[in-house]
C-alpha cells in the first residue's frame, strides 16, 4: 500500500508541464497551482506516482499544468473516477481539483461520498463561488442576494459552505486556505497529503473577471489579521493585528473575547485539537464567518480512522488468503459439476 | 401401487407458479438441476414481480418458475406440458401459457371463497367446466403439508414454507427422477436447522407418495436424455456466466479486474457474483450512483485494471456521457447491459431487446462503440469474455448487450479449461519509451498505447476535451478534429477484421433467411430447425457481433429471396441493417410485451412469409 518514493531529489521543475497556462491574468488558479508545483517535490513520492484528475470548470484544467499522469474527465465526476483510480491502484496518490459547482452541485453527490467513505484522497476544492467557465452564473456557494447572469433579482438559494458538508458526511480531514497566502496553503496541502484518508482543503479562490473580491472581507490586507484564526493543533485559537483576541466556549456556543479584558487571559482561549473524533467544535469553526467571528483556516479536522483503502485491501488480503478458490478454473468447476463421457 | 405406463418424451416444459414467497424460484431450480445431473438438457426462465411481496392471493404477486428439459433444449420453451398452480391468483394469472391438453396440477386447499374472489374469478374454477380441456389434479397440498410436520411444527406458519416441497416431490415422481439432490441441497441449506431439513424431506416424500399411492396418475413420464458432447458440465445462469468470462478474461489479460456498478434488476447479481471473488482479485466497488460505477470504473481503467460496468437500460442512460469520456480517453472498458422492458422503469422483471439504438448511438457526438450481444445464458461468458478481449486488446468501450431472459435464465454450461482460452494482449507502452505519446497509433490496427500510472517515463494526461493526433494534447484544431474523429470512428470498423466470418445455419441459398440477435437465438433456432425438418426452405443466421458487423453480412444477406429479421423490439436490429446494407428488402417481426419469442407464433410468422 506504501506509495513508493522517489529515489532522487526532485524539484519544482520535474512537474513544470510543457503546456501554455490559459487562465486569466489574476486569477486565483495560478497561485494555486505554484503552490501545489512547490509541495508535490516536498512530499517526495516518485513522479510517475502522482495522480492528477479534475472534473470540468477552470480549475479542473489544472492536471494539464502539471506533469503527473492526469486526467480531464467530465463535469462533476472527478471524484467517482479518482475513486477507481485510487481503488484499482492504491500505490498512487491521488488528486482531485475541482470548484464549487462542479464538487458541490453537479459533483455534490460524490463529493460526499467519496468523503464519508474516508477514500484515501487529497481533495483541493477552488471556490470562488461562481461559474467561471461559462461566464458567470451563481454556484451553490455564491452568497444570497448576489446579482450574477443567472440571477438577475439576487440569489434566492441558500450557499452550502463545503467545511460543514465534509464535517456533515462524516470526513476526516478538512482544512480551508487561501489562493494567494501561498505559505500557509502549501502547509495546508504537505498536512493533506500526509493525512490517510479522504482530505479536503477548500481554497477561497478569486476569479477577477466574474466574482472580483469575493472573499475580501477576509482576504484584504486591512482586515485580515482580525479576520482570519489559523489553527494549529494543540495551540489556543488567538488571531487579531495584536494577537489578542482569542475564541472561547460559551454554553453551546463559541465566542470571540479579548485577551486582558474582563479578566481573560491566554488560558481561557479553546485550544484547537484537530484529531478529536467529536464533531462539534470541528462543526462550529467550520461555521464561523465575519462580522460576528474570523473566519477559521488551516487544518480544522484532522481525524485518523481506517481508511476506504485500508480496509479494502486486508479484505483482499484475507480473501486471498483464505481462499479455496485461486484461479478461474477453481471457480468453473466449483460447486455442483458433472461429466458426460 | 400399480405399475404405471411410462410414456417417453423428447422434451417437456413445467412451470411452477404460486404466490412471490411460495419457494417457487426454489422449487424450480431443484427440479432443473435434478434433471440436468439425470442427464437431461435443460433451460430454465424465472417470471416474477417488481415486487418483493404484493399483496398475498393477488395477480400482481405472481411469481414463476419455467423449466425445460429435453434432448436438445434451445430455450425455456413455449407452453406448459405441466402447470403446478400453488394458488387460484397463480392459475389465473398463468392457464393462457398451459398446454391444451396439459397437466395442470393445483393446491385445491388454496380454492377457498375469498382467495378465488381476490384472483378475479367470479366462480370456482376447479368446479366449473373452465378447466375440462385438461389433465387437472386436484391435489390436497397444504392440508397434506400440515399433516405431514404436524409432529415437527405446531406453528401453522412454518409447516406453510414446507408446502413447495409437496409441489416437488409430486413432480419427481411424476417424471420419475430421484429426491438424492434435493435432499443434499436441504441438508447443506439448513445444516444448522434440523427440523427444517426433516420437515422438508418428509414433505417431498409426501408429494411424491401422493402421486404414486393414489391414482391421480395413471402413468409416468420420461424424458430424453442429451446427447451432449463430452466434457465437464454446470448448471449456469446468464448473469454468473458473464461475471465469470469477466474474471476469466481478467485473469488471460494478466490484470486485476475492477467492476463498479449499482444495484439495478435484472444485472444486480452480475453485481453480487463478484463482490464474492476478492480471492480472485476482483476488486468490487458498490457505488453511489450509475454515474460512479462507470467513472470509478474509467479511472480504474486509467489505472490499469481490466475495468467494467454493469447496468440495465436506465443506468445505460445515466452512463452515456462517462461513455463518450471513455470513448475520447480511448481508455478499455466494458459495460454490461442486461436489457428489460422500457422507457424508463418500464417492465424492471421482464425482457426486451429495445437498448439497442441506445448502445448504437446514444451518446453525444461521433462516439462509436464496439457493441456485442451475448445470445444465450451460458455463452454470457464467451461473450463477457470476448467484451474483456476486444475492450483490452483495442483500447476501446465495449457495450455487451445481454438481458432479462438471458441474465436470469439458466442452462447447461459445458465447463470450458482456460488453458484453452486465447490469451489477450492489451497494448502496453514500454517505459522510458522517449516517443511514447497517448494518441500514437498502431499504424494497422488504429489502437493507442496504454501507459499506466506509476510506469516510469510515461506521463501524460488524456482527457475529455479533442486531443492533438499523436501527441496528445488539448487542440481544438478544425482538420485535427475530423483526423481524431476518423481515427475513433475507423478504429471500431477495423475490428471486423479480428472476428470471425457470420455463420449460416442451413441452406446457404434458403428462400429465407431468418436473422436474430442477442438473447432471442434459442427460440428462433428451434422454430428454424423444426421447419426445415418439415422441408422448408428456411435458414438461419444470429448476430453476436453487432458493431462492426461481421465483414460477410452483405454477402450473406443477398443470397436470400426473403429475409425477416425478429427481435424483441420495434425494429431497431431491422433498420440498422437497412442503414448499412441499402436496396435490400427486409421483413421485420417484433414483439415488445416482456416476454421471449415462443416457436409457435415465429413458425406461423416464417410460414406466412413463404407462402406470400
Amino acid at each position: 500500500m506504501a506509495i513508493e518514493h522517489s529515489k532522487v531529489e526532485l524539484t519544482k521543475a520535474d512537474f513544470a508541464s510543457d503546456q501554455m497556462v490559459k487562465w486569466c491574468p489574476g486569477c486565483g488558479d495560478h497561485s494555486i497551482l505554484a503552490s501545489v508545483l512547490n509541495v508535490f517535490p516536498k512530499i517526495g513520492y516518485k513522479k510517475e506516482n502522482f495522480c492528477v484528475i479534475s472534473g470540468i470548470g477552470c480549475s479542473s484544467r489544472f492536471p494539464y499544468y502539471v506533469n503527473t499522469y492526469g486526467f480531464h474527465s467530465i463535469h462533476g465526476r472527478a471524484a467517482a473516477i479518482a475513486t477507481g483510480v485510487k481503488i484499482a491502484n492504491p500505490k498512487l496518490s491521488v488528486w482531485i481539483n475541482s470548484g464549487d459547482g462542479d464538487a458541490t452541485a453537479i459533483g455534490g453527490n460524490h463529493f460526499i461520498h467519496v468523503v464519508r467513505r474516508n477514500m484515501d484522497v487529497n481533495y483541493i476544492l477552488f471556490n470562488n463561488r461562481i461559474y467561471g467557465l461559462t461566464k458567470g452564473q451563481y454556484s451553490p456557494t455564491t452568497k444570497q442576494g448576489q446579482i450574477t447572469k443567472t440571477s438577475p433579482f439576487g440569489v434566492i438559494d441558500y450557499p452550502f459552505n463545503p467545511g460543514e458538508l465534509v464535517i456533515g458526511a462524516r470526513g476526516t480531514f478538512f482544512a480551508r486556505a487561501i489562493d494567494t497566502q501561498s505559505k500557509q496553503l502549501q502547509d495546508v496541502c504537505m498536512h493533506m497529503a500526509a493525512h490517510d484518508g479522504a482530505a479536503v482543503v477548500e481554497v477561497l479562490q478569486n476569479c477577477v473577471i466574474f466574482n472580483d473580491g469575493t472573499h475580501k472581507e477576509v482576504t484584504d490586507k486591512e482586515v485580515r489579521d482580525d479576520r482570519q484564526l489559523w489553527l494549529e493543533h494543540g495551540k489556543p485559537m488567538i488571531f487579531g493585528k495584536n494577537r489578542d483576541k482569542g475564541i472561547v466556549l460559551r454554553g453551546t456556543k463559541l465566542e470571540v473575547v479579548t485577551i486582558g479584558e474582563n479578566g481573560i487571559t491566554e488560558k481561557d482561549i479553546l485550544v484547537h485539537d484537530e484529531t478529536t473524533e467529536n464533531t462539534g467544535i470541528h462543526m462550529m469553526l467550520a461555521q464561523m464567518r465575519p462580522p460576528e467571528f474570523p473566519m477559521a483556516f488551516g487544518v480544522i479536522r484532522a481525524y485518523k480512522q481506517p481508511t476506504y483503502n485500508q480496509l479494502f485491501e486486508k479484505q483482499m488480503q484475507e480473501a486471498q488468503e483464505n481462499a479455496k478458490i485461486k484461479c478461474v478454473d477453481d471457480l468453473l468447476n466449483s460447486g455442483e459439476t458433472w461429466e458426460v463421457k | 401401487m400399480t405399475a404405471r405406463d411410462v410414456i417417453k418424451k423428447d422434451d417437456v416444459v413445467i412451470k411452477f407458479v404460486g404466490d412471490s414467497g411460495d419457494g417457487m424460484q426454489l422449487t424450480g431450480t431443484l427440479f432443473s438441476d435434478t434433471s440436468a445431473l439425470d442427464g437431461n438438457d435443460i433451460a430454465t426462465f424465472p417470471d416474477y414481480p417488481a415486487e418483493i411481496r404484493a399483496p398475498h392471493n393477488t395477480i400482481a404477486g405472481v411469481s414463476g418458475f419455467q423449466v425445460h428439459i429435453g434432448k436438445q433444449i434451445y430455450s425455456s420453451g413455449d407452453k406448459a406440458d405441466v402447470l403446478v398452480a400453488m394458488n387460484p391468483a397463480s392459475l389465473k394469472a398463468n392457464l393462457k401459457w398451459a398446454k391444451i391438453g396439459g397437466i395442470i396440477i393445483v393446491d385445491a386447499d388454496t380454492f377457498e371463497e375469498a382467495a378465488i374472489e381476490k384472483a378475479g374469478y367470479t366462480s370456482n374454477p376447479l368446479e366449473d367446466d373452465s378447466l375440462s380441456n385438461y389433465k387437472l389434479i386436484k391435489a390436497p397440498i397444504t392440508s397434506f403439508t400440515i399433516e405431514t410436520v404436524k409432529d415437527i411444527f405446531t406453528d401453522r406458519k412454518a409447516a406453510l414454507k414446507c408446502r413447495n416441497m409437496f409441489a416437488l416431490g409430486m413432480i419427481f415422481f411424476i417424471f420419475g427422477k430421484g429426491l438424492e439432490h434435493t435432499d443434499a441441497y436441504l441438508e447443506k441449506k439448513f445444516a444448522k436447522k434440523p427440523e427444517v431439513i426433516k420437515a422438508n424431506k418428509e414433505v417431498v416424500r409426501a408429494g411424491y407418495n401422493f402421486c404414486e399411492n393414489t391414482d391421480v396418475m395413471e402413468s409416468q413420464m420420461q424424458v430424453e436424455t442429451a446427447q451432449m458432447p463430452k466434457g465437464k458440465y454446470r448448471n449456469i445462469t446468464g448473469n454468473i456466466a458473464t461475471a465469470w468470462g469477466l474474471l476469466a478474461a481478467a485473469e488471460k489479460a494478466g490484470l486485476p479486474l475492477f467492476l463498479g456498478s449499482y444495484p439495478i434488476t435484472p444485472a444486480t447479481d452480475i453485481l453480487v457474483e463478484l463482490a464474492k471473488h476478492k480471492s480472485l482479485g476482483a476488486r468490487v466497488f458498490q457505488a453511489e450512483d450509475e454515474i460512479a460505477g462507470i467513472c470509478s470504473a474509467i479511472g480504474a481503467s486509467f489505472a490499469g485494471a481490466m475495468a467494467c460496468t454493469s447496468t440495465s437500460g436506465p443506468g445505460l442512460s445515466l452512463k452515456s456521457e462517462a461513455i463518450g469520456l471513455a470513448v475520447m480517453a480511448e481508455l478499455p472498458l466494458v459495460i454490461v447491459d442486461v436489457q428489460r422492458g422500457g422507457p424508463s422503469t418500464g417492465l424492471p422483471t421482464k425482457t426486451e431487446q429495445s437498448d439497442l439504438n441506445q448502445a448504437l448511438f446514444g451518446r453525444n457526438g461521433e462516439a462509436p462503440c464496439i457493441v456485442l450481444a451475448a445470445s444465450s445464458s451460458a455463452n454470457c461468458f464467451d461473450w463477457a469474455f470476448e467484451a474483456g478481449r476486444l475492450a483490452l486488446e483495442t483500447m476501446t468501450p465495449v457495450i455487451l448487450l445481454s438481458d432479462g431472459y438471458l441474465g436470469n435464465g439458466s442452462q447447461l454450461f459445458r465447463i470450458p479449461k482456460m488453458a484453452d482460452l486465447p490469451k489477450i494482449n492489451p497494448p502496453f507502452a514500454t517505459p522510458n519509451d522517449e516517443n511514447y505519446a497517448p494518441y500514437n497509433r498502431d499504424p494497422e490496427t488504429l489502437v493507442r498505447q496504454w501507459a499506466i500510472p506509476g510506469m516510469d517515463g510515461l506521463r501524460h494526461r488524456i482527457g475529455g476535451l479533442e486531443k492533438l493526433s499523436g501527441k496528445g494534447s488539448v487542440s481544438t484544431d478544425n482538420a485535427n478534429h475530423q483526423t481524431m474523429v476518423n481515427f475513433r470512428k475507423e478504429k471500431v470498423e477495423r475490428v471486423a477484421n479480428r472476428i470471425p466470418n457470420q455463420q449460416v445455419e442451413g441452406d446457404e441459398n434458403a428462400e429465407l433467411l431468418v436473422v436474430g440477435w442477442g438473447g432471442t437465438q434459442g427460440a428462433l433456432r428451434c422454430a428454424v430447425q423444426e421447419m426445415q425438418a418439415e422441408g422448408k426452405s428456411i435458414a438461419f443466421t444470429h448476430f453476436n457481433y453487432i458493431m462492426p458487423l461481421p465483414k460477410n453480412t452483405g454477402d450473406i444477406l443477398k443470397r436470400h429471396k426473403k429475409i425477416v429479421v425478429c427481435e424483441l423490439n420495434m425494429g431497431q436490429f431491422v433498420n440498422y441493417l437497412r442503414m448499412n446494407f441499402e436496396g435490400l428488402t427486409f421483413h421485420q417481426y417484433n414483439k415488445v410485451q416482456g416476454l421471449p419469442f415462443e416457436v409457435s407464433e415465429l413458425k406461423e410468422e416464417f410460414n406466412k412469409i413463404l407462402g406470400e
